[in-house]
């Protein structure tokens, strides 16, 4: 039952990141760390005291960011990309292209401030976009966790990983909800609950209000099956036929466009495998705006009551 | 081994026969870096044809202007990184000898996709700050054409280095004032390079006979001298693009077209077999 998953604390899923980066360096000697000047925003000071020699300042020069990580490969390098999602995908989308996902490099593409809840800073900043262009190229590993711990775990997991990885994270402070020791493992569903009249399968912050969003219809006697897919890619589409197959229809949820992302990902599945009805939250086809996080998830139709009343609305198609 | 003049012969016949073969790809800058790229692979770096893509206490060549992949390609076979039958397959099905140099189908001695330019830079400095890293003491050479500078990404490149003190990096330039769309001058002028590099940090030489083996092999090994020195070296290198080949010398229409059956005889009719064609 989704009402006995206990919120442990709040904090950023970027501060997991900051942490992992550390635990990741402390166990391999190749984990480099690069910033954007961004290394505040992107909590990387802990890592910069412990391992001065083992960051590198480019300032503000993104696409020489991801030129010089895919050449720190080359001599074994394990580096870390940081800035925020906006600067890490669309602005750099060549050099990543080129000299790192066809170059087959090890690059860890670290991206903070994704999505509506970066907040006031607008639309310049809140890319919707970023899921779908890294999801598109050749090789590369799509990952967005959905709290404090699982940035955190995320983060030390993909060092192991051998391959370019995009790593999506953010801003706001956010319920803690997964476990503080848990193991992440790359393209692995995580199920919070079991139900058979409705899947819904979330990603990022999403997870949290997909949690909320199910207690509600579980409350009103529904029963609901919240599938975290914090891996876009390589997408587990085992785990999502399973769902499917049992509940016969799905809400996808993401804080992202639903061209392109998340949603696209389930429903191509489907569609393939075993079609079904689905419903989408997210943005549709806009940029964002001005205001703070809870304002502007509920301006775009992404809040809890959002995903309850799409719930609602793909059962009913179901027939 | 033979001397580096018929090395370089060879190299450009290698040039114009693969252009042929396929009937596309760029000889003009090719033919004008075949002395840079001879010099570099038979007397300058030291490097190991068994390749690994580590290349641990080796040095480490960054080609940035990939659309001069075929010198790239039969330097390298020529230096024993694989057989030079396959300079054959050059931009044909199936091949791994890409348009552009990649990665993807594991030619050896390629270490990062080019061709998108501007980017390669970046990559060297990578490589360099890795080779700190490891306490490796070598030296990473990168290749860019005159006209890739346009892309601003070498400005941020060129401003970290000097930053950074990469200077185990030999940066070359290959300055032949051409561009696809015509001089450099009129595309795109470039000004004073030398002022310009300098004024970013960087140790700057002027190697005026990009074309002449000994000039390029002395000029390449004065810049090694000035490795080590808390800046990174800039080689700014005058050459001809077609260099070797009388009727595509200094014409710009020739970085990305291929000679005809006619035009690639009269091409081999001025470059004698030195070492054996492929």
């Amino acid at each position: 039952m989704l009402k006995e998953i206990q919120v442990t604390g709040q904090k950023d899923t970027r501060s997991g990141f900051g942490d992992g980066i550390v635990e990741a360096a402390r166990k391999n000697p190749n984990v480099v760390a690069l910033t954007a000047d961004l290394a505040g925003s992107m909590k990387l000071n802990q890592f910069m005291k412990e391992f001065p020699e083992r960051y590198v300042q480019v300032g503000i020069a993104e696409a020489n960011m991801m030129g010089i990580a895919a050449g720190l490969t080359i001599g074994g390098k394990i580096p870390y990309t940081t800035t925020f999602a906006n600067f890490s995908t669309g602005r750099v989308y060549d050099q990543i292209r080129q000299s790192i996902a066809y170059s087959g490099k090890n690059v860890k593409i670290c991206a903070s401030h994704a999505g509506l809840t970066l907040g006031e800073d607008g639309a310049t900043h809140q890319i919707l976009e970023d899921i779908g262009l890294m999801k598109m190229l050749p090789g590369m590993t799509v990952i967005v966790p959905c709290d404090y711990n699982q940035t955190k775990a995320a983060t030390i997991a993909v060092a192991e990983y051998v391959g370019p990885v995009y790593l999506r994270f953010g801003r706001p402070s956010w319920p803690i909800f997964t476990a503080a020791d848990q193991k992440f493992e790359i393209g692995k569903a995580q199920f919070f609950s079991e139900g058979k009249d409705v899947s819904i399968f979330a990603c990022g912050h999403m997870v949290w209000k997909a949690i909320e969003a199910g207690r509600i219809l579980e409350d009103k006697g529904l029963s609901v099956e919240v599938v975290n897919i914090h891996t876009i890619k390589p997408l587990d589409t085992e785990a999502i036929l399973r769902s499917i197959r049992k509940t016969r229809c799905a809400v996808t949820v993401e804080e992202h466009n639903i061209i392109g992302g998340l949603g696209d990902a389930i429903a191509q599945t489907a569609a393939k495998s075993f079609p079904i009805p689905i419903e989408y939250i997210g943005t549709n086809d806009t940029f964002g705006e001005s205001g703070t996080p809870t304002q502007l998830l509920k301006k775009y139709g992404l809040d809890t009551q959002n995903i309850v009343e799409a719930a609602h609305k793909v059962i009913a198609r179901k027939g | 081994m033979p001397a580096l003049k018929d090395i370089a012969t060879q190299i450009r016949r290698d040039i114009v026969r693969m252009v042929h073969g396929c009937a596309s790809g760029h000889p003009g800058g090719s033919l004008g870096c075949t002395e840079y790229f001879t010099a570099l692979y038979f007397k300058i770096m030291q490097h190991n044809p068994q390749f690994s893509m580590e290349a641990r206490n080796e040095d480490v060549f960054i080609l940035s202007n990939g659309h001069i992949s075929p010198v790239f390609y039969s330097t390298l076979a020529r230096s024993g990184y694989f057989d030079v039958k396959e300079l054959a397959t050059f931009r044909k099905i199936d091949s791994r000898l890409q348009g552009h140099p990649a990665t993807h189908e594991h030619l050896p001695g390629i270490r990062i996709a080019s061709g998108s330019l501007g980017q390669g830079m970046s990559v060297a400095l990578g490589v360099a700050l890795s080779k700190k890293l490891n306490g490796e003491n070598n030296i990473v050479y990168s290749l860019h054409g005159d006209g890739e500078l346009d892309e601003g990404q070498n400005w941020e490149a060129i401003m970290f280095a000097a930053h950074h003190k990469v200077d185990n990096l030999i940066a070359t330039v290959d300055w032949n004032g051409q561009q696809i769309d015509g001089p450099t001058d009129k595309v795109m002028a470039l000004g004073d390079l030398g002022a310009k590099f300098a004024a970013f940090g960087w140790d700057v030489m002027h190697l005026e006979k990009g074309n002449d083996i000994d000039a390029v092999v002395a000029g390449l090994e004065a810049a090694k001298a000035r490795t080590g020195k808390g800046k990174p070296v800039v080689i700014l290198m005058k050459t001809v693009m077609g260099a070797g080949v009388d009727f595509m010398e200094g014409h710009h229409e020739w970085h990305g077209i291929a000679p005809n059956d006619e035009q690639l005889a009269k091409a081999l009719a001025q470059l004698p077999e030195t070492i054996g064609d492929y």
